[in-house]
């Protein structure tokens, strides 16, 4: 089993006065295989569940459960070879001065492989490049290139899990097909669990199964996908969501 | 071409060009389009030339870019040959601009208030009590609720709407009948992207202006515009109602719209675009409506 069960996870930031409550009370379950969508606006307190979950935050409380590990405040090496994720910027999230062979090598290494010559190229055409882009910098690849280096980086240590915060928000629409095809495509050939993370309705209905939308740090509602499809929700601000997804209104505006 | 007066501004045969190491590159490659009161849109990917042909209509290329044009007019007059300093008296009093962040468009270290009358009163003669008044109805007009303390405020203290809407209310305060707005909703949250929307949808209606939106997100531009152009590789490639842009015939423009994951149409695959080079190398659509 490698799936993902938060009970009651609290994230706050600063103290006294200052304190900031990102997450209150979030509890979801997500199952070995599923793909699990998180909703909301900026601030909602969705990517910081997956940094709670990552041990990206100082302070939580609340009990995590992630591919059979009940988390702790100190993650054991073994647990990112079973859980990685992607970030949303690929300008910002590769070193600008190591090439694609350097990124994918040291994470390799790290994760105490041997083969990592054998294992590069292996990683490269997983994500759709060929060997001719293994020893370029990143200001030689597109915005789409870059995404792929990012997944193949967090595919080396070949995890059951994968996070994904707003993989593809920085990209063109062409592109962002592209990527959101990969990671169907990675999903059946790898078995992965996907807890995807984005503001967008349509790209989050179109890669899970299972939606939470957030407000206020809040999950006020999960859905299936089928519910969403046929504008179903039971919340009042899914619905808002919802219909301010699909364009502008002039009525909807007006609320 | 249509050219009646009803135009607010004509541009024929846009060109804008980068001298680099390699060659001249050409960002936008003989554009024409024209602008009424109305709401056109212009869509495309990051590259396409769209920002840059907003940027091209207030001149604001730096060198060494090139501009170039057979005919860029703003009520038949010619923009062309006017002068910097007169061009300065177009920014703002015409043509007004709103960029996509307001974070990186807001003078750090001055209040909200003294920015919007710093923009006011560079185009209209008045005391600085006017100027006030003028700021504080301003930013009523993009329904900001609590004027006075927005007016103290610096823009680190503003949400990213709210900020957002402090630029449209600095650029509507010298009363420009053009607004050119480049990705105005882009770095804001949807809800908050349909307030900021609606109130320059009511502008628009209310003062007769015209209105350029800028954007990569063909929802938004196909249901908030009354024309779109659709850009690729720095020419327009189509023009139509953006009511009808569901039903666009050029292949890119259906490859876009294919590209898009939607929740009412369910697929396991998204379709990926295959550029063609006979887009690239065909010469621009010529707007007919």
């Amino acid at each position: 089993m490698s799936g993902i069960d938060i009970q009651k996870l609290n994230v706050w930031f600063g103290k006294g006065e200052d304190r900031v409550d990102a997450v209150i009370d979030a509890t979801l379950k997500v199952a070995s295989g599923e793909s699990f969508g998180l909703v909301g606006e900026s601030g909602s307190g969705k990517s910081t569940i997956l940094r709670a979950m990552m041990g990206l935050v100082p302070d939580y409380s609340g009990h995590m459960v992630v591919a059979d590990e009940s988390l702790t405040k100190k993650r054991a090496a073994s647990f990112y070879k079973k859980v990685q994720m992607v970030f949303q910027d690929p300008y910002a999230s590769l070193h600008p001065r190591h090439s694609v062979d350097q990124v994918l090598s040291e994470t390799l290494y790290l994760h105490g492989y041997k083969d990592i010559d054998q294992r590069v190229p292996k990683l490269l055409s997983d994500v759709g490049l060929g060997g001719a882009f293994r020893f370029r910098y990143p200001h030689q690849l597109s915005g789409g290139q870059r995404q792929r280096v990012a997944i193949a980086r967090a595919l080396a240590p070949e995890p059951k899990i994968l996070l994904l915060d707003e993989p593809t928000s920085a990209l063109d629409v062409s592109v962002q097909a592209e990527i959101l095809n990969l990671l169907v495509d990675l999903r059946e050939e790898h078995q992965l669990t996907y807890l995807m993370v984005s503001h967008d309705l349509a790209v989050v209905s179109h890669m899970c199964e299972q939606i939470a939308v957030m407000q206020h740090g809040k999950v006020v509602e999960i859905l299936s996908v089928e519910d969403m499809r046929k504008m179903q929700p039971r919340h009042e601000y899914s619905k808002h969501l919802l219909t301010s997804s699909l364009g502008y209104s002039r009525q909807s505006a007006d609320l | 071409m249509p050219n009646d007066s009803n135009n607010l501004i004509d541009v024929e045969d846009l060109w804008v060009k980068f001298p680099t190491r390699t060659g001249m590159f050409d960002a936008v490659r003989g554009v024409s389009f024209s602008l009424g009161k109305e709401r056109l849109g212009i869509v495309g990917e990051s590259g396409s030339g769209k920002s840059m042909t907003g940027r091209a209509l207030l001149r604001l290329i730096r060198k060494p870019g090139i501009v170039t044009a057979k005919r860029m007019s703003l009520h038949g007059e010619d923009l062309m040959a006017k002068s910097e300093r007169q061009m300065r008296k177009v920014r703002g009093q015409q043509i007004s601009m709103v960029m996509q962040d307001p974070k990186f468009s807001l003078n750090p270290v001055m209040t909200i208030g003294e920015q919007i009358m710093e923009a006011y009163s560079l185009h209209a003669k008045g005391s600085k009590k006017a100027a006030k008044e003028k700021a504080l109805e301003m930013l009523r007009a993009v329904s900001i609720r609590d004027p006075e303390r927005v007016f103290r405020a610096y823009p680190h203290e503003m949400s990213g709407g709210m900020g957002q809407r402090v630029m449209i209310a600095m650029m509507l305060a010298p009363d420009p009948e053009i607004l050119i707005a480049d990705e105005p909703t882009s770095a804001l949250d949807v809800s908050v992207q349909g307030q900021v929307l609606s109130i320059m949808d009511k502008l628009v209606e209310e003062r007769g202006m015209g209105l350029i939106l800028i954007s990569h997100d063909l929802n938004l531009v196909s249901s908030f515009c009354d024309r779109v152009l659709i850009m690729y590789a720095g020419r327009i490639v189509e023009t139509c109602r953006a009511d009808q842009l569901q039903q666009a015939q050029h292949p890119y423009t259906r490859g876009l719209l294919n590209s898009l994951p939607r929740l009412d149409q369910p697929k396991r695959r998204l379709d990926v675009l295959q550029r063609e080079a006979s887009w690239r190398d065909a010469s621009s659509v010529v707007d007919a409506s």
